[in-house]
């Protein structure tokens, strides 16, 4: 593929007051334009991705394509995309695929989101469910990622320890990223003693929902030295979702016959077409809705074999300095999940990480090679593979 | 007496001394859905049947839920009152795997892959004195909480 990632932006995460959805796109998609040395009249097309417009009781807007009254309004086609979890590489599939057919060379890609506290209690009729199923307290979340999990334990022999372990460390990411909301860190104890909202996951192995946005601008890759002496290319991104026998989040009912999750196509395609391996990846960042979903996401992406975590957390092989470094950045759990900027802030951080000047949470050795995966409601995974 | 009504209709039948959980069964492909639908989730077809789903079952997976949900949870329970509940899949052999409450809370007391049967038991009472009831799944071997 010939795309190039040539500035990036990012608007805090965490909650603030007085400011609305569309302003932290602005001031993300702002910093991207002036990392890549350019001007929005200069952009070509855009796409833009938030959902929090569509939750019940938001008052925010449902259209990214606002974004123009904010940075100018030059006419440009400019797309809204609402692709659940997957928002945010579904636009930069999209945003590639343009560059790719020689339609346009430049372009900017802008995801953000403002949720409230409890934000995803969606109402079952708007996912297809009958009624009595949110009657009855099944349209948790929560309760999803504790039952998969859970029975992953079972199947694996992944313990407790480690599920805090990977908590602990992304805390411990967070507090050394400026961007970051929760930027205090919490040992283990302190992980396993918080209450226990879903068995076997505790309140502080969870992310929660909450505001931020990231933005890329994505140009012709022979180009990309006109606006940065430190390009990163956008090797391979792939969305795909659920098979029929996945494991998935509101269903009254599941297949008997077991399948994968749709994070395993999704990586497989994107490393086939990236041409790299797994064991090429110096640095990744993967969906931690809860530490369990990390655990988990290593193994559906290919990056370890089921079972191997438990020995490869206690060795410390995902912290910073370890030999696969995941969610340097703090991840979900230290960043919060604003919908549509969780996936662009996963790119944001690999594209700093990649041009080495990350500071103190830089993975050693100049990574050349970075992953990152995102999977959600309603079942859907986006990956994405980038290089030097 | 008190008046018993079922969460909704169509999910299991009620009253009935053995209450079965309601689904669908493909007429192509013979894939079972809980609850029924009108399309086959494997393989397309609308050939879809309503069939009554075994009433026992495999343990899969189960949770907790140690806090009270916001709407759409319709339970009467108060922050102050919750008690919690758990949830689980049970797989119904060569069916499908429903989603349930169970009936028993302390996850210690839950094994992955211990043997459950369906029961139907008070979900909430309205202020009429009204019981909703729900389905529900009992570790097999306890046979004493059936409504």
């Amino acid at each position: 593929m010939n795309v190039a990632i040539v500035g990036v932006g990012i608007h805090p995460f965490g909650r603030f007051e007085g400011v609305t959805g569309l302003d932290l796109g602005a001031y993300a998609a702002r910093r991207a334009l002036q990392d890549a040395g350019i001007e929005w009249r200069d952009v070509q097309f855009a796409f833009g991705g938030s959902l929090a417009g569509l939750l019940p009781g938001s008052d925010e807007s449902v259209q990214a394509d606002q974004l123009v009254n904010l940075l100018g309004l030059t006419g440009i086609p400019f797309t809204n995309v609402h692709n659940g979890c997957a928002t945010a590489g579904s636009m930069l599939a999209m945003g590639a695929a343009l560059i790719e057919s020689g339609q346009y060379e430049l372009g900017v890609c802008v995801g953000f989101d403002r949720h409230a506290r409890g934000h995803f209690n969606v109402r079952p009729e708007q996912t297809g469910l009958p009624h009595w199923y949110g009657d009855l307290g099944f349209m948790v979340t929560t309760q999803f990622f504790a039952m998969k999990i859970n029975r992953y334990m079972h199947d694996f022999g992944i313990t407790n320890s480690t599920l805090a372990k990977v908590a602990a460390k992304n805390y411990r990411n967070g507090a050394a990223n400026p961007n970051a909301w929760r930027r205090k860190p919490l040992t283990e104890e302190e992980i396993l003693r918080s209450p226990m909202l879903n068995y076997p996951l505790t309140q502080y192995m969870f992310c929660s929902p909450d505001e931020g946005a990231a933005a890329v601008v994505l140009c012709r890759g022979d180009t990309a030295h006109r606006y940065t002496d430190r390009p990163v290319y956008l090797r391979a991104v792939s969305v795909r979702t659920r098979e029929f026998g996945s494991f998935e989040v509101f269903a009254p009912g599941l297949a008997v016959e077991r399948s994968h999750s749709p994070s395993v196509d999704a990586a497989a395609a994107c490393f086939e077409h990236a041409g790299v391996t797994p064991d090429d990846v110096d640095v990744a960042q993967l969906q931690d809705s809860e530490s369990g979903a990390e655990i988990m996401h290593m193994s559906e992406t290919g990056l370890c074999a089921d079972g191997e975590q438990e020995a490869m957390i206690r060795a410390g092989e995902t912290e910073i300095g370890g030999r696969l470094p995941i969610n340097t950045d703090g991840g979900l759990i230290a960043n919060g999940e604003p919908v549509g900027a969780s996936g662009m802030r996963q790119v944001h951080e690999i594209v700093l990480q990649l041009r080495g000047d990350v500071g103190e949470r830089q993975v050693p050795g100049a990574p050349r090679v970075g992953f990152t995966q995102v999977y959600g409601a309603p079942g859907v995974s986006c990956c994405t593979l980038l290089t030097t | 007496m008190t008046t018993r009504v079922p969460i909704a209709e169509g999910v299991f039948t009620w009253p009935s001394e053995q209450p079965r959980l309601l689904g669908a069964r493909c007429g192509d492909c013979g894939t079972h859905t809980f609850p029924a639908q009108p399309g086959c989730p494997r393989c397309g077809s609308e050939a879809m049947g309503t069939v009554e789903l075994a009433d026992r079952g495999t343990l899969f997976t189960f949770t907790t839920q140690g806090f009270l949900p916001k709407a759409p949870y319709a339970g009467s329970e108060t922050e102050a009152d919750f008690a919690g509940y758990a949830v689980g899949y049970v797989e119904l052999p060569g069916e499908v795997m429903v989603e349930t409450r169970l009936t028993a809370l302390d996850p210690g007391s839950l094994r992955i892959g211990m043997p459950m049967r369906l029961v139907v038991v008070p979900f909430r009472t309205e202020p009429d004195g009204t019981e909703v009831m729900t389905y529900a799944f009992a570790p097999a071997g306890n046979e004493g909480d059936e409504a």
